[in-house]
């Protein structure tokens, strides 16, 4: 089993390359047939990681969200997935090019950390570990779309306010449907990222005695919620947009991944479990 | 004895920016200015066009005379500081004026290459300049024969077929910002050809309504009801941006019309939706600290150039043909223009009156039965002396030196009577 479960892995990787090179030659060379491809390798990839993570749950006989190398695997399939969703419901040009990237990027991280399997922990064998752990890396998985989106825009923005029109003008897509992106996004990331906290909170009640201990996890994962907060409230209520919305993905996007790894290598705390 | 010469001087788009060619650019009609042209000691024909991208003055300048430093004076007096006038000012004689003409006219040398709309403008300024008498014969054939060569590089060529203007390139903007236009607004400030299309273009892309506004409300109405919008005054501007999502301003306004600060709380209002401000009009409409607001994009006629580069290449392919066409033709009116001299006209008349004579000798002669060989001589010299008696009215009229300044008119004059062909017949 751990060796099928480790060529699974292996298998995942290269799909996910293959993909994220067919995607980097449509970006270049534009050729409809390619992007096609890439995508079926995308939805390959998805499969396989989904077929994976059902491996490890197989072998240890509890979610497999607690190790670093789970962690981070899950957040790329929860990626892959908020994408293959979208990307199901309508079409922003080129977007897999860049998202297919950061999966990848995600999966070789994933890879060059220890994949051992360890007995859970007793403070984790609670019911609340899959939803909890999973809502939030689904989160994680919306806002890194949010942050490709935004970075794209950014891009694009620059071409068309100083009107030197490079490489990317022709290449990339249109600044509303960028910030449509953003926007979408945004909604379903803090949604989830919501249900994380509260279901984070629920659980540490169960389990500590206390809804909220100020625990360092704790504490970044309030701030990245309350930089999404402003976000959508600004949205909504002045109507942020357009750059603005852009540079708060991103900068949303580094208080998550510091959030996921910054806290549990740099500040420790209750919640520094996957090493 | 030296020749007229033809003489070019212009300054365009590529060779001045913006903010210099909004100083020269006629306000005040072409009138004025034509009539200070004229009025050059030593300037015999003179033409003149002013667009957005360029003014450009053609001049017939009578042997000897040298006028340029008066067209510098003409064409920058006291708008531009002295010593930058070299690197602005282009100045083309003769041949090389002849095919800079043609290549404006053929649309070459516009800022879109092949678009339609130079050759309009190039007949309006004839128009003038020949109703006030300002072209003689020598620019009237030049300026017809550029139009001439302009429709020829349309039809034998692919370059205007690639339909990329000013507003091809507004329309690809807007989409780069907007995605769809479907629910997109559009408000027209001011009249004008271009501004007009780009409007058309964007309608074509399912623009959902045009509001049009004018600084007089009835010729607004006119271009509302063409564009089945609705029209609004000069002052409703700041209001109407609150609802609108493109604005193409193009009036004749001397100065700007929109500043940032009119804008900024307009994008409060408007909850940050993007604006796109398009501005064809020189002098400038729009205040171009607007683009540093955020959502706001301001660009001008030469902005727009660039993302005309973009989609450049395949039409240089077509533009290699259509310069090869306008050598061809330069070729020809350097033909014609020779031919215009004096003696070479008298050739052709003497030319042309013995072939006929030869040809009904040659006709009536061998009909005639029993003629001796000296009666058929003395016919010969009659036929031969009738044409000489014909042509020597015509001929000293066109040797008469006297007033020198017509001898073109003259040599035109007789051509076209005598039906001297040129290259055409």
């Amino acid at each position: 089993m751990t060796q099928i479960s480790y060529l699974l892995f292996q298998t995942v990787l290269a799909a996910t390359f293959l993909s994220c090179a067919a995607y980097i030659v449509f970006f270049i060379s534009r050729k409809k047939e390619v992007r096609t491809l890439a995508r079926w390798i995308l939805t390959l990839s998805g499969i396989l990681q989904t077929c994976y993570i059902l491996s490890r749950y197989w072998m240890t006989g509890y979610a497999p969200v607690t190790s670093q190398h789970e962690t981070i695997t899950f957040f790329a399939w929860a990626s892959t997935w908020a994408y293959l969703s979208f990307r199901w419901r309508y079409t922003v040009k080129n977007f897999g090019t860049f998202v297919s990237l950061l999966i990848f990027i995600l999966l070789v991280i994933a890879a060059s950390v220890s994949r051992g399997t360890a007995p859970l922990a007793p403070a984790l064998q609670s019911p609340w570990l899959p939803i909890h752990a999973g809502v939030s890396l689904v989160a994680y998985g919306f806002l890194a779309l949010a942050f490709c989106g935004g970075l794209m825009y950014l891009l694009q923005e620059k071409e068309l306010k100083t009107k030197r029109f490079g490489y990317f003008f022709s290449r990339l897509p249109s600044l509303e449907a960028l910030d449509q992106l953003n926007s979408h996004c945004l909604t379903a990331g803090f949604l989830f990222l919501t249900l994380g906290i509260v279901t984070g909170t629920l659980w540490a009640h169960q389990a500590w005695g206390t809804y909220w201990q100020w625990d360092p996890k704790e504490t970044w994962s309030l701030i990245t919620w309350f930089i999404y907060l402003i976000q959508v409230h600004q949205r909504l209520t002045v109507g942020w947009r357009g750059k603005r919305a852009a540079v708060m993905a991103i900068l949303g996007f580094c208080a998550v991944l510091f959030t996921l790894w910054g806290v549990t290598f740099l500040l420790g705390g209750a919640h520094s479990y996957a090493r | 004895m030296p020749a007229e010469r033809i003489l070019l001087a212009g300054v365009n788009h590529k060779s001045t920016p913006l903010q210099i060619r909004e100083l020269l650019a006629l306000t005040d009609g072409y009138e004025e200015a034509l009539k200070r042209l004229a009025g050059i000691p030593g300037c015999r024909e003179c033409y003149l066009l002013s667009t957005c991208n360029r003014v450009e003055i053609l001049l017939i300048v009578e042997p000897g005379v040298r006028l340029e430093d008066e067209l510098v004076r003409f064409l920058f007096a006291g708008r531009v500081s002295a010593g930058k006038f070299n690197e602005y000012m282009y100045l083309y004689y003769d041949e090389e004026a002849v095919n800079h003409l043609f290549m404006v006219a053929a649309s070459l040398d516009s800022m879109i290459i092949g678009e339609a709309q130079i050759l309009g403008q190039l007949k309006e300024a004839y128009r003038y300049a020949s109703r006030l008498h300002c072209t003689g014969p020598l620019l009237n054939r030049l300026l017809h024969k550029s139009f001439s060569v302009a429709k020829r590089v349309r039809s034998e060529t692919g370059i205007g077929s690639s339909a990329v203007s000013i507003s091809y390139a507004a329309v690809q903007l807007a989409k780069k910002i907007f995605g769809s236009l479907q629910d997109k607004k559009v408000l027209l400030v001011g009249a004008g050809e271009m501004a007009e299309l780009a409007a058309e273009h964007l309608l074509g892309q399912g623009v959902d309504e045009v509001v049009v506004a004018n600084r007089t409300l009835s010729r607004a109405v006119d271009l509302a009801e063409r564009f089945n919008g609705k029209a609004v005054s000069l002052a409703e501007l700041v209001l109407q941006l609150e609802r609108v999502d493109i604005m193409i301003s193009s009036t004749g306004a001397s100065g700007i019309i929109l500043k940032k600060e009119d804008v900024r709380p307009v994008m409060r209002l408007r909850r940050n939706k993007p604006l796109f401000l398009i501005d064809i009009a020189v002098p400038r409409d729009l205040d171009p600290e607007l683009n540093d607001l955020e959502n706001v994009f301001v660009y001008d006629i030469d902005d727009l150039t660039s993302v005309v580069e973009l989609n450049k290449s395949e039409r240089e392919k077509e533009a290699v043909k259509a310069a090869r066409i306008v050598d061809e033709e330069v070729l020809k009116f350097q033909r014609w223009y020779k031919g215009m001299a004096v003696t070479p006209t008298i050739a052709a008349l003497q030319k042309k009156a013995r072939e006929i004579c030869r040809f009904e000798l040659d006709k009536t002669l061998p009909r005639l039965q029993g003629l001796s060989e000296k009666e058929q001589q003395s016919i010969e010299k009659m036929a031969g002396a009738i044409v000489s008696k014909m042509l020597y009215d015509p001929l000293l009229f066109l040797k008469k030196d006297s007033c020198k300044q017509d001898s073109n008119v003259k040599a035109d004059m007789l051509r076209t009577i005598f039906g001297l062909g040129d290259d055409e017949q």
